[in-house]
C-alpha cells in the first residue's frame, strides 16, 4: 500500500487534534492538583447547612474553590494545618452534629514547587535518553529526531486533551498524569522503534529500493501487529477507565489517550516525517 | 530436543515455586470425594534466614500501600536553625528514630518513617497505615516533648527590702527528660484524674533528691516544650527517684505524654509541610473495582489472542498465566508494596507481555507466507522479532528507571505512587521478556507440533 502518498493528510489529522488542545492550553491552561500548586483540600460529609451559610461561616478562610452538593462539601484552600481544619469542622457543626471528615490533604507551597521542578527534569531526562538510544540504535540522528518529534506530538495531544478535560470536566492534572505522559511516551517510542526496525531490515534486503517504497512496505508489514498490540492495551485500559477505582480513573484516561495517540503517531507521524526528511535531504 | 525438555522442566519447577508462594499462607481445603470428606489444612512456613547480623525474613504476604489500606502520610520539616551544619544529619536521624519509637509504642504496625534532605530542607516522611484520627497522630509524632525541671527564682522588691521575696521566674536546671528511666500513665488518688508517673535513672535520682532537698516547701516547675505544665510545691525530700506529673490531662494526653517521654524528646522541632489522609474504604473499593477491571481486561486479551491467532494464541495465553503467577510471586518475594498505580503498572505490563507474542506471531505468519516450513518459520520468527522486542522494551525500561529513580537522586521524583508504578512496570518488562521469549518459545516447540497441519490452513 502507498501509505506515504497521503502523508500530508496524516499531518492534517494530527493538527486537527493538536490545535484545539494547544488553544485550550494557552487559553485555560491545565487544572493542576495541589501536588503542584500547594494548598489544602478538605472534604466533609453530612453538613446541615446551605451553601451560603457555609460560605458565611467560613468567610475568614481563603477559599480557592468551593463545591457543595447533597451535604457534601469539597473545599480547596490555601495551605492550612490540621488544627485549622478542625476549626473549620467545628464552625460547620450544627446542634452538636459534627460533619464527617472524608479527606484532608495539604501540601506546602515549597513542596508543590519542588514537585513541579522534578517533574520537568524527569521528562527532559527521559526524552534525551530516548533520543540518544534511538539515534544510537539506528546509527542516524534523523531516526532519533523523528521519534522524539512523534513523542512531542503525543505529549501535545495529551496535554491538550487534559487541558480541555480539566476545563470542561474538572479533571485534574496530578502527579499520576505526569507518570501517564511519560509512559505513553515510551509506548509511542516502542511502536516507532518496531516500524523503524522493519525499515532498517528491509533496506538491507533491498538496497536499491527508494526510501518511500521502503517506508510503505515497513508500514504495511507492521500495521496488523501495531493495531493488535494497541488493541490489547486499549482493552485493558478501557476496562480500567469504565470499571476501575475512582482514584485511578484520570490516570487510566490519560494512558488511554496516550496509547491511542502513540499508536497513531508511529506509522502516521514518525514514518511520514522520516520520508519528508529523506526527500529534503536528497534534493540538496 | 534434550535442551527443550530440560528447559520445560525448569519452567514447570519455576511455576510450581511461584504457585507455592502465590497461594495464601493458610489454605484450607474441604473436599468431598465419594461421600468421604477430606479436610486439608496447608500452611506455608515463612522464610527466616540469618547471616550474622543480616536477617532475611519473608512471610510472603502482599504488602499493601497506604492508598490501598487507608492511613495517613505526613511530611515534616525539621527546624535546623539552631543546629550546626555538620550535626544536622545526625539530628535528623535521631529525630527519625525517636518518632519511629513513638509510633511503635503507640501501636501502629508497619509504619514507614524515612528522611530526605532537599537543598537545605531536612524532612521526615511518616506513613501510618490504618490511622483514622489524623489530629491525634499528629499530636503524637509532631511534638518535641522536651521535658525540663526548673527551680524558682525569688527577688526582693528593692523599694521595700524588708518584704518577703517574690517569685519572679523559673530557671531550668540540669535535669531533663534524658534522665528519665520510664514514664507511665497513672490516676490520682483523690479525683482519679489522669497523670503521668515518672521514674529517674540513678544519676537523675540523685539530682532530683538534691533538688527536692534544696527547694523543700518551694515550687518546682515541670516544663514541657517551654510551657509550664505544673509547679507543685515540694512536700518532702524525694530519694526514691519517683515523681508524678499532674496537669489537666485527658487520659489520651497522659498516654501520649508517657509515650513521648519514654521515646525521648525530639532534638529539633518539626512542622507539617504536607499531609494526606486516605480513608480505608476508598482504597478498598478502588482495589476491588480495579482488580475486577483488570481481570475482565485480561480475559478479553486472552479471548482476543485465542480468536485471532488460534492455537498459537492459546499457548501464548498459557504463557500469560505463567507470567501472572511469576509476577505475583516476585511481588511477594521482594516485597513490592502494592499501590493502585502499581496495579495499573502491572496491568499495563500484561499488555506489553502480549506485544512480544504478537510481534513473534506476525513474523511467523510472514515466514509461512514466504513458504517456509513451519518449524523453520517459528525459529526464524523468534530470532527476527527479538531485535524489535529488545529495542522497544529498552526504551520503556529507560523511562521506567527515570520514574523509579533507583539512586534516590534529589532532582528526580521521589513520590511513592510514581515509584510504585515504575517498579511494577520495570518488573513487568523483565518478567515479560522471560515469559514471552523463553516460556512461550519452549511451549510452542513442544506442543505446537500436533496442530501444525490445520494451523497452516488457518493462517
Amino acid at each position: 500500500m502507498n501509505w506515504m502518498k497521503y502523508r500530508f493528510l496524516y499531518f492534517g489529522i494530527s493538527l486537527l487534534v493538536i490545535i484545539p488542545g494547544v488553544f485550550s492550553l494557552l487559553r485555560f491552561g491545565l487544572n493542576p492538583s495541589i501536588e503542584f500548586t500547594g494548598g489544602s483540600v478538605l472534604e466533609l460529609e453530612q453538613i446541615n447547612l446551605t451553601g451560603n451559610e457555609i460560605k458565611d461561616r467560613l468567610k475568614d478562610n481563603e477559599i480557592i474553590d468551593f463545591k457543595y452538593t447533597n451535604q457534601n462539601l469539597k473545599l480547596h484552600l490555601k495551605p492550612i494545618t490540621q488544627k485549622q481544619a478542625d476549626t473549620i469542622i467545628n464552625l460547620l457543626t450544627v446542634n452538636d452534629q459534627k460533619p464527617k471528615l472524608i479527606n484532608f490533604e495539604t501540601v506546602g507551597p515549597v513542596l508543590g514547587q519542588e514537585t513541579l521542578q522534578k517533574t520537568i527534569v524527569g521528562i527532559i531526562i527521559a526524552a534525551l535518553l530516548i533520543l540518544f538510544f534511538v539515534a544510537q540504535a539506528f546509527k542516524e540522528i534523523k531516526y532519533g529526531a523523528c521519534a522524539v518529534i512523534a513523542m512531542f506530538h503525543d505529549s501535545l495531544v495529551l496535554l491538550g486533551s487534559f487541558s480541555l478535560l480539566g476545563h470542561f470536566f474538572n479533571l485534574q492534572t496530578d502527579l499520576l498524569f505526569v507518570t501517564a505522559v511519560l509512559t505513553s511516551l515510551s509506548f509511542s517510542v516502542h511502536d516507532t522503534i518496531v516500524v523503524y526496525d522493519r525499515i532498517r531490515e528491509l533496506s538491507r534486503l533491498h538496497p536499491n529500493l527508494n526510501f518511500e517504497s521502503l517506508a510503505n512496505r515497513a508500514t504495511t508489514e507492521t500495521m496488523v501487529r501495531s493495531l493488535n498490540n494497541s488493541l490489547t492495551i486499549i482493552l485493558m485500559l478501557l476496562s480500567l477507565v469504565l470499571m476501575g477505582g475512582q482514584t485511578i480513573r484520570g490516570f487510566a484516561i490519560a494512558l488511554l489517550i496516550g496509547t491511542i495517540s502513540g499508536t497513531y503517531s508511529s506509522p502516521f507521524t514518525a514514518v511520514p516525517l522520516l520520508t519528508v526528511w529523506e526527500k529534503i535531504a536528497n534534493k540538496k | 530436543m534434550k535442551r527443550k525438555w530440560s528447559l520445560f522442566y525448569a519452567i514447570v519447577f519455576i511455576v510450581f515455586l511461584a504457585i507455592v508462594i502465590d497461594i495464601p499462607q493458610n489454605l484450607s481445603l474441604n473436599l468431598k470425594i465419594s461421600g468421604r470428606e477430606i479436610k486439608l489444612n496447608l500452611s506455608r512456613p515463612p522464610i527466616n534466614i540469618k547471616f550474622g547480623d543480616q536477617v532475611f525474613y519473608r512471610d510472603f504476604n502482599i504488602k499493601k500501600g497506604l492508598d490501598l489500606q487507608g492511613g495517613m502520610q505526613v511530611v515534616l520539616s525539621a527546624d535546623m536553625s539552631n543546629i550546626n551544619s555538620q550535626d544536622r544529619q545526625t539530628a535528623l536521624d535521631s529525630a527519625r528514630s525517636i518518632i519511629s519509637r513513638r509510633v511503635d509504642m503507640y501501636g501502629v504496625s508497619e509504619s514507614s518513617i524515612k528522611t530526605s534532605v532537599v537543598d537545605s530542607d531536612y524532612r521526615i516522611i511518616v506513613e501510618l497505615p490504618g490511622v483514622s484520627n489524623p489530629g491525634e497522630a499528629l499530636d503524637l509524632i509532631g511534638q518535641t516533648a522536651k521535658l525540663e525541671f526548673a527551680t524558682p527564682v525569688y527577688e526582693s522588691d528593692p523599694a521595700s527590702p524588708s518584704a518577703v521575696p517574690q517569685l519572679v521566674d523559673f530557671q531550668s536546671v540540669d535535669l531533663t527528660g534524658a534522665d528519665l528511666k520510664s514514664a507511665n500513665v497513672t490516676f490520682e488518688t483523690e479525683d482519679r484524674s489522669p497523670a503521668v508517673s515518672i521514674e529517674f535513672k540513678d544519676a537523675g535520682k540523685d539530682k532530683f533528691a538534691n533538688l527536692t532537698k534544696e527547694f523543700l516547701d518551694k515550687p518546682l516547675a515541670i516544663i514541657l516544650d517551654n510551657q509550664i505544665i505544673s509547679a507543685p510545691v515540694v512536700q518532702t525530700e524525694i530519694t526514691t527517684g519517683q515523681a508524678i506529673i499532674t496537669g489537666k490531662f485527658t487520659t489520651k494526653e497522659a498516654k501520649f505524654l508517657a509515650t513521648q517521654l519514654n521515646a525521648g524528646a525530639l532534638p529539633v522541632s518539626v512542622s507539617v509541610i504536607s499531609q494526606k489522609n486516605i480513608p480505608a474504604t476508598l482504597g478498598a473499593d478502588s482495589v476491588k473495582s480495579s482488580l475486577t477491571a483488570g481481570g475482565i481486561g485480561l480475559l478479553m486479551v486472552v479471548f482476543f489472542m485465542s480468536a485471532y491467532y488460534g492455537h498459537l494464541g492459546i499457548i501464548a495465553s498459557v504463557g500469560l498465566v505463567i507470567y501472572g503467577l511469576i509476577t505475583l510471586a516476585i511481588y511477594k518475594l521482594i516485597p513490592v508494596t502494592l499501590t493502585l498505580p502499581g496495579i495499573a503498572g502491572f496491568l499495563l505490563s500484561v499488555g506489553m507481555a502480549v506485544d512480544s507474542n504478537i510481534l513473534i506471531f506476525e513474523r511467523y505468519k510472514e515466514e509461512i507466507r514466504a513458504k517456509r516450513e513451519w518449524r523453520v518459520a517459528l525459529e526464524l520468527a523468534f530470532g527476527r522479532a527479538w531485535d524489535s522486542i529488545r529495542d522497544a522494551n529498552i526504551s520503556t525500561l529507560m523511562t521506567g528507571l527515570v520514574l523509579f529513580n533507583p539512586l534516590s537522586w534529589n532532582f528526580l521524583n521521589t513520590s511513592g505512587m510514581v515509584r510504585g508504578f515504575a517498579l511494577t512496570l520495570i518488573l513487568g518488562i523483565i518478567i515479560s521478556l522471560f515469559t514471552g521469549i523463553i516460556v512461550t518459545r519452549t511451549l510452542l516447540r513442544l506442543f505446537y507440533i500436533s496442530s501444525k497441519n490445520h494451523q497452516l490452513t488457518d493462517l
